[in-house]
């Protein structure tokens, strides 16, 4: 069967911490095809890095389980689906507004999903409570014209 | 993580060297705590020259750090972060009590 996307990957890995950094490199490296920039690049980076240390922290907590990871690439967008079978989100709104965490204790920043917002174009919560939470974002690579010009400037400058 | 004190002025530098992210913090927090209370500074200067990616884990580790050191009545001031890690910072509005000073 062919998939209606140019590509896609699936990653499937323990909500251990030591995963968070394997998680946002693997998927940076996948969204590599499509020639971002290096600022998108960590974009990518650091919003994959909120929503899966989400899951570990708040989706299984104390517990252990799997976080899921679907990346798709289309046309010049990729999409990143993250996954956890954990508790879920009670009040999705609140969980999204600035500065609110439910664990200033560990001095949690409640930034999270705010960063996720302003780091990707678009980002949807699904969340069930006592199944899971399901966070979808998705972000336009910018084509890059004139990349030899600049390149050729650069050298110029330098 | 490194860490250099300037005893005529008071002033402790941190210098992080690692991705700091939930999973590093841990130790970091620690680490970073052990030497602002062995000091007592009048200011933490934290090093960002060798740190490459940081989420908002790292936010609320700056947050923490500053409020020991406030606590000891000391200033924090952070150094030398790349444009992500900026980002990251400018987003957070940490710099209105963490300034940055680039040109280091």
């Amino acid at each position: 069967m062919k998939s209606r996307y140019d590509n896609e990957m699936e990653l499937e890995f323990l909500s251990r911490s030591n995963n968070e950094a394997f998680a946002r490199i693997t998927v940076a490296a996948f969204c590599a095809q499509l020639d971002p920039t290096i600022e998108e690049l960590a974009d990518i980076k650091t919003a994959v890095s909120e929503a899966v240390t989400n899951c570990i922290v708040h989706g299984y907590e104390d517990t252990e389980g799997k976080v899921k990871i679907k990346a798709t690439l289309l046309n010049d967008e990729v999409e990143i689906e993250i996954t956890d079978s954990g508790k879920g989100i009670e009040d999705v709104e609140l969980a999204r507004k600035p500065l609110y965490t439910t664990k200033a204790s560990l001095e949690r920043s409640g930034m999270g999903f705010t960063i996720m917002e302003s780091f990707m174009d678009k980002v949807e919560i699904h969340s069930v409570v006592g199944i899971g939470t399901k966070v979808i974002m998705k972000k336009k690579i910018k084509k890059q014209e004139n990349i030899e010009e600049n390149m050729e400037e650069n050298a110029l400058i330098n | 993580m490194n860490s250099k004190f300037d005893e005529e002025n008071h002033i402790l530098y941190l210098e992080i060297a690692e991705e700091i992210d939930h999973h590093t913090t841990e130790k970091i927090r620690r680490r970073m705590d052990y030497e602002i209370t062995r000091f007592m500074p009048r200011k933490i200067v934290f090093d960002f020259s060798n740190v490459s990616f940081m989420d908002s884990a790292g936010i609320g580790l700056l947050i923490g750090r500053y409020k020991l050191v406030k606590l000891l009545g000391g200033t924090a001031e952070l150094i030398n972060a790349n444009k992500s890690i900026l980002k990251v910072l400018e987003m957070s509005g940490i710099l209105k009590i963490i300034p940055i000073k680039q040109a280091v």
